[in-house]
C-alpha cells in the first residue's frame, strides 16, 4: 500500500518542480574561458563578431568605428577648440579599417560634425586614425582636413574675453563646472569650453581602440599671470572612460589666446583620491 | 445627468456669486397625461422663473424642477392643488453648490500635492520616497507601493507596482538608478511613474494597457550609491558594500548578475568601477530584484534605465553573437527611438550591448533574457557626453518625455505580442 503512494508523491514532487519554474530553465551561457588577469577583461574579438564586415569595412554605430571617431573629435577641439567652439561628432556615416601589422590599425572614417555653441552644422569630413601597434604605445596620429570648420567665426567673442580676463584685477577662479545639478554659471562658460578644448589633448593622446573619453567636469580652474600674451590657467579636470567606467583625474597647465588658441604646456596625472568614508 | 447638470449650474453661481440661497429642487411624478400637460404649462411660466432639470415629457418619467426661493410657496401651491405629488431633491441648492466646491477645491489640492512635485529637479532619496506616498495616495485604484528588500546599508528598496487588478497578471518590469551617479535615470523614472499613473483612464494605450498587464517600476534601483553620490562623491557607481581586505568599496550592480559571471568587460580588482563582486548576486540590491523576478514568475518584459550614450540596446553584453531574437528586438527597437526622436529630434542608436558599446558581462537584461524573458532592453539616455552625466536639471524633463515615449512604444508591443 505504501510503496504506490510513496512513488505517486514522489512523481508529484517531480511534477511540481516541473511546473514551479515558470521562465525557460537557465540556459548555459555562451562563456569564453575564464581570465585570471587583474585589469579589466576585454575579449579579442575575432573580425566576424566586431562588427566588421569583408574587406575591412565597419557597421558604422558599432563600438570600433565610434571610439575611433571620438578621437577624430578629439582632435578636431585640440586643433579649433576654444572658450566659443565645441566640436561634437554627430554621426559616423562610413567606416572601414586597414590592419598595418605592426605599424598599427588604421581607421578611414566619413563622419558628421556640429559646433554646440553657435549650433553650426560642420558637414562631413573625413578622417583618418592611425592606433599605433601594442609595442609603439603612442599617441593616436589624425588627419581631419574639415572645411567646415571655416563657417566658425568667434573672433569677436573671443577678443573680448581676452581682454575681459587679462585686465581684471582679480584673476578668475571656479570649482565643480558644471555643479552636481548641470548647473553653470554663465560666465563660467567660457572656461568650461576652454577646459574641454584643453582636456582634449588629454584625451586624444590617452586614447587607444579600448577607450572612449569625454570630459565629465572641471573640478577646478585658476587664472595665474598672463604670460606671452597668453592667459594661463591652472585647470583640475576629470575625464571619463565609458569603456573601463573610470574617472581620471588631470591636472593641467594651460594657456590661450584668440590668436595663438589653445596650448597645453603641462599635465599631469591625479590617482584617485582615497576613499573619505570608512 | 444631475452632476452635470449642478456643475452648469456652479459654474453660473462662480460668475454670479451666491443666488441660489434656500433654492429647492423639486422631482415631481406625474401620474396622468393631465398632469403632464399642467407641468407644461409651468414651464411657460415665466415670473416663477423656474428652471426644469428634468422637462415634462411623459408620466413615466420623473420632472425635476429647480425652483427658486422667491417662487417656492407658489409652485408648491399650484402643485397640491391639482394633486401633483413631489418630493424635495435639494433642500437648499447653494448649501450643496458648496459643498460641491468645497470637495473640488481639496481634489485640487490633493492634485497639487502630487503633480507639484518638481519634476524638471534632482531630489534627495528621501523626498522622492516621500513623494512615492503621495502618488499612492493620489491614485490607489492603480499605484502601490512594494518593499521589495533592504540595500546594503538597510535602505528600504521600494517598487511602484502599476495593477488594475487581476492576479499576477503578465508584467513589465522597469528599474532605473542602478548605477547611482546616472541621475537623469532617475529623474526620468520618476515622471515616468507620474505619467504612468496620471495616464491611466486618460490615454487609451496606457489604459489598455494596464487593463491587461502590471508594470513594476523601481526608481532608485541603488539607493546607497545614489546617498553617497549626492552626500560625498558624484561620481559614484557601484554599491556601497564593503570589500573584505580592501580599502575600495562597492560592486558595479550590473555586472553583478548571473550572466556570464566574471567574463569579459568585467575586473576582479574591488577599486575597480566594473568590479563584479565575490560571486553572482552577491549585492543585496541586485538579489532583491532578482527573488521578485522569480517568484513573480510572469514577466513578459525586463528594462534598464541608464544614462549617458542616447542608446537602446538588447542582449548580449557578454557575447557579440546576436541573441536568436535579435532581428525582432532590433526592429522593436528602431521603432522605438523613431518615436523618441518625434518629441525633440534626439537620436538614438540601436543595437545589441557588445557591438554598440561594449562587451559587459554579469548584466541585468542578460539575464532576464536567459530567463526567458524575451523583451529586455536597457537603455543609455541623454546626452552623449558633452555634460554627460552632470545633465542639467532643465533636460529631465525632455529627456523623461522623449523616452516615455520609446518606453511605451516597447510595452505596447509587448502587450501586442504575448508568449
Amino acid at each position: 500500500m505504501r510503496r504506490p503512494l510513496c512513488a505517486l508523491w514522489v512523481f508529484l514532487v517531480l511534477l511540481g518542480d516541473c511546473l514551479a519554474s515558470p521562465y525557460r530553465p537557465e540556459t548555459e551561457p555562451l562563456d569564453p574561458e575564464p581570465h585570471e588577469t587583474n585589469s579589466i577583461v576585454e575579449l579579442e574579438l575575432p573580425p566576424e563578431l566586431d562588427g566588421t564586415m569583408s574587406d575591412g569595412e565597419l557597421v558604422p554605430h558599432h563600438y570600433p568605428a565610434q571610439r575611433a571617431a571620438k578621437v577624430a573629435q578629439h582632435y578636431l577641439n585640440t586643433r579649433h577648440g576654444s572658450p566659443f567652439r565645441w566640436i561634437e561628432l554627430h554621426r559616423v556615416n562610413k567606416a572601414s579599417l586597414e590592419d598595418l601589422g605592426q605599424a598599427g590599425k588604421k581607421y578611414y572614417l566619413e563622419i558628421s560634425l556640429k559646433e554646440v555653441i553657435s549650433n553650426t552644422d560642420l558637414g562631413q569630413c573625413s578622417a583618418e586614425v592611425l592606433f599605433s601597434g601594442e609595442q609603439d604605445q603612442r599617441a593616436p596620429q589624425v588627419q581631419c582636413p574639415c572645411e567646415g570648420m571655416q563657417k566658425l567665426n568667434t573672433t569677436a567673442e573671443e577678443e573680448a574675453l581676452f581682454q575681459r580676463l587679462n585686465s581684471s584685477d582679480s584673476p578668475v577662479s571656479g570649482s565643480n563646472i558644471p555643479d552636481s545639478y548641470g548647473h553653470i554659471a554663465p560666465e563660467m562658460k567660457p572656461l568650461w569650453h576652454l577646459g574641454a578644448a584643453a582636456a582634449s589633448f588629454v584625451m586624444l593622446r590617452e586614447s587607444n581602440e579600448s577607450t572612449l573619453y569625454n570630459m565629465a567636469q572641471v573640478a577646478s580652474i585658476t587664472q595665474l599671470e598672463t604670460e606671452n600674451g597668453q592667459l594661463r590657467f591652472k585647470y583640475h579636470v576629470l575625464l571619463h572612460d565609458m569603456i573601463s567606467q573610470e574617472i581620471l583625474h588631470w591636472k593641467l597647465l594651460v594657456s590661450w589666446s584668440p590668436a595663438g588658441g589653445v596650448s597645453v604646456l603641462q599635465t599631469e596625472w591625479q590617482p584617485k583620491p582615497a576613499e573619505s568614508t570608512p | 445627468m444631475r452632476n452635470g447638470l449642478i456643475f452648469l449650474v456652479l459654474l453660473v453661481s462662480v460668475q454670479c456669486n451666491k443666488v441660489f440661497i434656500g433654492d429647492q429642487v423639486l422631482r415631481i411624478n406625474a401620474e396622468s397625461e393631465e398632469h403632464i400637460e399642467l407641468l407644461q404649462a409651468l414651464e411657460k411660466e415665466q415670473d416663477w422663473e423656474l428652471d426644469f432639470w428634468l422637462h415634462p415629457v411623459s408620466s413615466e418619467l420623473p420632472v425635476d424642477i429647480h425652483v427658486p426661493y422667491a417662487s417656492l410657496n407658489a409652485v408648491k401651491d399650484y402643485l397640491k392643488s391639482n394633486n401633483i405629488p413631489f418630493s424635495i431633491m435639494i433642500n437648499n441648492l447653494q448649501e450643496r453648490l458648496d459643498e460641491e466646491e468645497a470637495e473640488m477645491e481639496e481634489n485640487k489640492e490633493r492634485e497639487r500635492n502630487s503633480r507639484s512635485f518638481n519634476f524638471g529637479a534632482y531630489h534627495k532619496l528621501e523626498t522622492v520616497y516621500s513623494w512615492m506616498d503621495t502618488l499612492v495616495a493620489d491614485y490607489p485604484h492603480v499605484v502601490s507601493k512594494e518593499q521589495i528588500g533592504l540595500s546594503y546599508e538597510s535602505r528600504p528598496m521600494y517598487v511602484l507596482k502599476f495593477s488594475t487588478g487581476g492576479a499576477k497578471r503578465p508584467a513589465i518590469w522597469i528599474d532605473a538608478g542602478i548605477h547611482s551617479r546616472e541621475w537623469v535615470s532617475q529623474a526620468s523614472a520618476v515622471w515616468i511613474a507620474n505619467k504612468i499613473a496620471s495616464d491611466y483612464g486618460t490615454e487609451s494605450s496606457v489604459t489598455n494597457l494596464l487593463n491587461a498587464m502590471d508594470i513594476y517600476l523601481m526608481i532608485f534601483t541603488n539607493p546607497d550609491g545614489y546617498v553617497h553620490s549626492q552626500t560625498s562623491d558624484r561620481m559614484w557607481r557601484k554599491t556601497r558594500s564593503v570589500n573584505p581586505g580592501s580599502r575600495c568599496r562597492g560592486t558595479d550592480p550590473n555586472r553583478n548578475w548571473d550572466a556570464g559571471f566574471g567574463g569579459v568587460g568585467t575586473s576582479k580588482n574591488p577599486c575597480s568601477d566594473l568590479y563584479h563582486g565575490p560571486h553572482a548576486h552577491s549585492e543585496v540590491e541586485v538579489k532583491n530584484v532578482v527573488n521578485l523576478i522569480k517568484t513573480h514568475g510572469n514577466f513578459k518584459s525586463f528594462i534598464s534605465i541608464h544614462a549617458y550614450s542616447q542608446l537602446l540596446m538588447y542582449p548580449y553584453g557578454y557575447s557579440c553573437k546576436d541573441v536568436p531574437h535579435q532581428p525582432e528586438l532590433d526592429a522593436v527597437g528602431r521603432d522605438a527611438v523613431n518615436a523618441l526622436s518625434t518629441l525633440y529630434g534626439t537620436t538614438y542608436k540601436v543595437g545589441s550591448i557588445c557591438k554598440i558599446i561594449y562587451p559587459a558581462s554579469g548584466g541585468s537584461i542578460d539575464w532576464s533574457y536567459n530567463l526567458g524573458i524575451k523583451y529586455s532592453f536597457a537603455f543609455e539616455l541623454r546626452d552623449t557626453g558633452r555634460h554627460g552625466f552632470m545633465l542639467p536639471a532643465n533636460q529631465i524633463i525632455p529627456t523623461a518625455s522623449e523616452t516615455w515615449l520609446a518606453l511605451k512604444h516597447l510595452m505596447v508591443y509587448t502587450h501586442e505580442h504575448p508568449y
